[in-house]
């Protein structure tokens, strides 16, 4: 009995549920249609969600659920000795018995744990047999519920409709128990590991080493969590890529909108849009095969060294990426400008480029402010250009020249690979991701904000 | 009377105001170059990028080969006509190739006699030839006591050589490929044994730590499996929560929260997305590690804004007739939207759902925090399977220090491109086909 195997089965009691019900619905009347309050097919919908939802409802219970369960109750039903033994060590224990479970020719020897696993599998087939058979008992009885109400003044529709009504609300909400998780899932590792290093420490500490050691009487065992390094890097990297997208995305806007015929504006913007298709990853490898090289060798040309994981290179080549971003949205805020004040000004006499400068930018410029913020955001948070092109020395620096590291670039190196999960080195990721998911976040509204606050009313 | 003089008119005729003008214009001219310049200069940077993965990739199609005469000596394969089939088969499997290939090479190179160099001459062909032989010699063990001419993949540091990409010319010590190679190699070359063709098994396997042996057949498979369980998700749920915002939701607080969230949700990175699964969908709900389900309800949840928004535009330009006609025929406010409207959208919803899909393909960040960054040699066959994607396999073959794996890598952005140019390809035609104008 596999899980999908419930599911399979809820779903072909449905469908019978479906025609069952369908065709009672018609004979109960006797083929006259008209005589029934709903049609024929909304009995029979209204009987498919009679049998699929509480069964559903179990089964998805399990899905979640039924793995911690029986987890702590091997847990708690482990011998005493292996108990207080390896207390603290509960996860590498359950990792053990997992371990014998899903391959039994594992090389496992204690007894207890063999014993845990035996344990374990025979409550997980416990477990999903009696998933199976709720379900479907369940089922059968929403199916019979069904039945039993159908009649030709049953309103099946509505009942029905209601039920729909019911999903797009529950669809809509899946939109904040997201921003909900994000939440909670930072939240709570960033507490447990805030309770390890203070958040003064972590905010603003200028050394960053999270090699946590396995024995405490190592040296260096503490690691250190000041994360000013990364914070630094990111922003410096941020700076050099809004210093290459800033402009060329703001005159390209500008001369799209303002100067290009409408057909070079055809081909032109498309192709600014390409560039923000191309996926991360590619850029990534952009940097680090073809932009580093090149700017390390022009380094050595004029006599400046340049790092090979310089941040110039991943600030440049995010700046590429961010181009397009820049443009679009530049666009947008110089096309919302009115045509009048246009007018105006160059029947007053301005050339082109000063009704640019003196004129439109300045109208337009609450959503120019906001376009460089959202795309500061998204240079914030980018990751896979600084995982492959910056390096991964916390260096406090401005230069641009020398290698930096970044946010992302650190949850990346903590979060790959195996390790344990509470440690204080993967729980520092979380406390990162919070700073980033905050920082982007107050960035995003303070945009928006400014967006609508500044927006002149004009007509 | 000394005011006359402030009235005058400016006299555009003079030198400098006319120097002025001039100066006017030619300002305008340089802002409207600045303009060009940044439109070519980001159209240059396209060019460059596409242009230098193109040049690198178009070589990964391509991969080497040598043609070697191998006797399949009995003597090492063991006789089939002697033995039963499964006997044979154990036999073979057991026997070793290497000795196959260093018979045959000795036939090719009778001076090479020292047992370094003839290690070194084994090790010009691709460890994969092991492999090859033996299935060969299973297919058919009718070939065993003859001498073929078996095309063999060359190691990967002879095709490079082949490509050009290792100069000959330079001094030995900088050189991958060592002078006596080098001999055999030309060798090789002048008996036309050498060949470069289409590397069909780059499209078929898995990956490998040998460059020629290496595919993006698992990684494709593995983003297929990704994005199957993200359609599934992110669709409905996407399509649905639309719907609701546009036609039922009330004006109230509820409402006023969950469109805040979800342009919010826009514009969170997507790392924090792989934070989110790995807390939630590997932390809490226990599910397998690299599997493609936890991939796929990750960028579920990523692309659920674009989905949702695109899908609420297009709901939103359906002309309200449209609904009063349905409703003044009698239908059900449900009715109305399920027969009539989300129809009547459907092609604008299609076309946010594919460029959703196509940022879900391109996706990398989200997928290591999930564990989907393995070295994985098997085609994942289903969604709970280890696998890695696309975007990611290029990410692994970026790091791998091999010389080779820089236009494999190439390569594989280049289908990934392909995939990706498909379906906007897709989506812009769906958009132009379906276009409706009320």
């Amino acid at each position: 009995m596999t899980s999908a195997a419930i599911f399979l089965t809820l779903i072909l009691l449905a469908i019978i549920a479906f025609v069952t019900v369908r065709q009672r619905s018609l004979s109960a009347v006797s083929g006259d249609t008209s005589k029934l309050h709903s049609l024929p097919r909304h009995y029979g919908y209204y009987a498919a969600v009679c049998a699929l939802i509480p069964g559903l409802l179990i089964f998805i219970v399990w899905l979640v659920f039924g793995k911690n369960i029986i987890e702590g109750l091997v847990i708690s039903g482990l011998p005493e000795g292996l108990h207080s033994q390896y207390m603290e060590q509960a996860t590498l224990v359950l990792n053990r018995i997992r371990l014998a479970v899903e391959n039994p020719v594992s090389g496992e020897k204690h007894p207890d744990i063999l014993a845990a696993a035996q344990h374990f599998h025979s409550l997980y087939v416990k477990g999903i047999w009696a998933t199976f058979a709720l379900a479907l008992s369940s089922a059968l009885a929403g199916l019979l519920f069904a039945n039993f109400k159908t009649s030709p003044d049953f309103r099946a529709r509505n009942s029905f409709e209601r039920v729909l009504t019911v999903l797009l609300i529950l669809s809509s909400v899946i939109a904040i128990i997201t921003t909900l998780g994000i939440v909670a899932s930072l939240l709570f590792e960033s507490l447990r590991f805030f309770q390890e290093v203070s958040v003064v420490d972590f905010v603003f500490g200028l050394h960053w080493s999270p090699q946590t050691a396995l024995r405490s009487d190592q040296v260096a065992a503490a690691g250190a969590f000041g994360a000013v390094p990364l914070f630094a890097g990111t922003l410096l990297i941020s700076f050099l890529a809004m210093m290459v997208a800033g402009p060329i995305g703001l005159l390209s806007a500008v001369y799209l909108t303002q100067y290009s015929s409408s057909r070079t504006r055809k081909i032109a913007k498309p192709l600014l849009e390409v560039l923000a298709g191309v996926p991360t990853v590619v850029y990534g490898f952009f940097a680090a095969l073809t932009v580093a090289p090149l700017f390390r060798d022009f380094g050595d040309l004029i006599g400046v060294e340049i790092a090979s994981e310089s941040a110039l290179a991943a600030g440049f080549v995010m700046g590429i990426m961010i181009i397009p971003f820049v443009s679009s949205l530049s666009d947008d805020a110089i096309t919302a400008v009115p045509k009048s004040l246009k007018d105006g000004s160059l029947a007053l006499g301005a050339t082109r480029s000063e009704t640019i400068v003196s004129v439109i930018l300045p109208a337009a410029l609450p959503g120019i402010v906001g376009a460089f913020l959202l795309a500061i955001s998204r240079a914030v948070g980018e990751t896979m250009i600084v995982v492959m092109a910056a390096g991964m020395q916390p260096n406090l620096t401005a230069n641009p020249f020398e290698a930096v590291t970044t946010v992302t670039v650190q949850i990346v190196a903590l979060l790959t690979g195996d390790q344990e999960f509470d440690s204080a080195k993967t729980l520092s990721a979380f406390a990162l991701g919070l700073a980033l998911f905050l920082s982007t976040m107050v960035l995003n509204i303070f945009a928006l904000r400014i967006v609508r606050k500044y927006r002149e009313v004009y007509d | 009377m000394s005011n006359t003089k402030e009235f005058k008119p400016t006299d555009w005729g003079s030198p400098e105001m006319q120097a002025r003008t001039r100066r006017r214009y030619r300002r305008d001219r340089n802002f409207k170059a600045m303009g060009v310049s940044a439109v070519l200069l980001a159209a240059l940077f396209l060019f460059l990028l596409i242009g230098k993965i193109a040049r690198d990739g178009a070589m990964g199609f391509l991969q080497t080969s040598i043609d070697i005469d191998v006797t399949f000596s009995e003597e090492i394969l063991g006789d089939p006509r002697a033995m039963s089939a499964e006997a044979f088969e154990d036999h073979v499997r057991q026997a070793n190739m290497i000795r196959l290939l260093d018979e045959a090479l000795t036939t090719e190179f009778p001076e090479v006699t020292s047992r370094r160099d003839r290690r070194s001459l084994i090790r010009m062909i691709s460890g994969g030839a092991r492999e090859q032989l033996r299935t060969m010699v299973l297919e058919t063990p009718a070939i065993v006591g003859s001498t073929r001419t078996v095309r063999l993949l060359a190691a990967d540091d002879i095709d490079q050589l082949r490509k050009g990409k290792i100069d000959a010319a330079e001094e030995e010590a900088n050189r991958k490929v060592k002078d006596k190679e080098l001999a055999w190699y030309r060798k090789l070359d002048e008996e036309g044994r050498v060949s470069l063709n289409f590397h069909t098994r780059f499209f078929t396997s898995g990956d490998s730590r040998d460059p020629e042996l290496a595919g993006i057949w698992g990684a494709t498979m593995g983003s297929a499996l990704t994005l199957v369980v993200t359609l599934f998700i992110a669709f409905p749920v996407g399509v649905l929560t639309a719907i609701y915002l546009e036609e039922f939701a009330p004006q109230n607080r509820l409402t006023d929260i969950i469109e805040i969230n979800i342009n919010n949700l826009a514009a969170v990175p997507s790392i924090v997305f792989g934070l989110l699964g790995l807390a939630v969908f590997l932390g809490v709900m226990h599910l397998p590690r690299s599997a493609p389900v936890v991939g796929g309800l990750t960028l579920a949840l990523m692309t659920l804004p674009t989905i949702i928004i695109s899908a609420r535009a297009s709901i939103k330009a359906v002309p309200p007739s449209i609904r009063d006609a349905a409703r003044g025929l009698g239908a059900s406010p449900m009715q109305v939207v399920f027969h009539h409207v989300v129809p009547l959208a459907m092609p604008g919803i299609l076309t946010g759902t594919i460029i959703g899909m196509a940022q879900a393909l391109g996706e990398t960040a989200p997928l290591l925090m999930i564990g989907m960054v393995a070295f994985i040699v098997d085609i994942p066959g289903g969604f709970t399977d280890a696998a890695t994607a696309l975007p990611v396999q290029i990410f692994l073959w970026a790091d791998s220090p091999e010389r080779a794996f820089v236009e494999k890598t190439s390569a594989a952005i280049l289908v990934l491109l392909t995939f990706l140019i498909a379906m906007n390809g897709l989506a812009i035609w769906l958009r132009q086909k379906f276009e409706r104008q009320w």
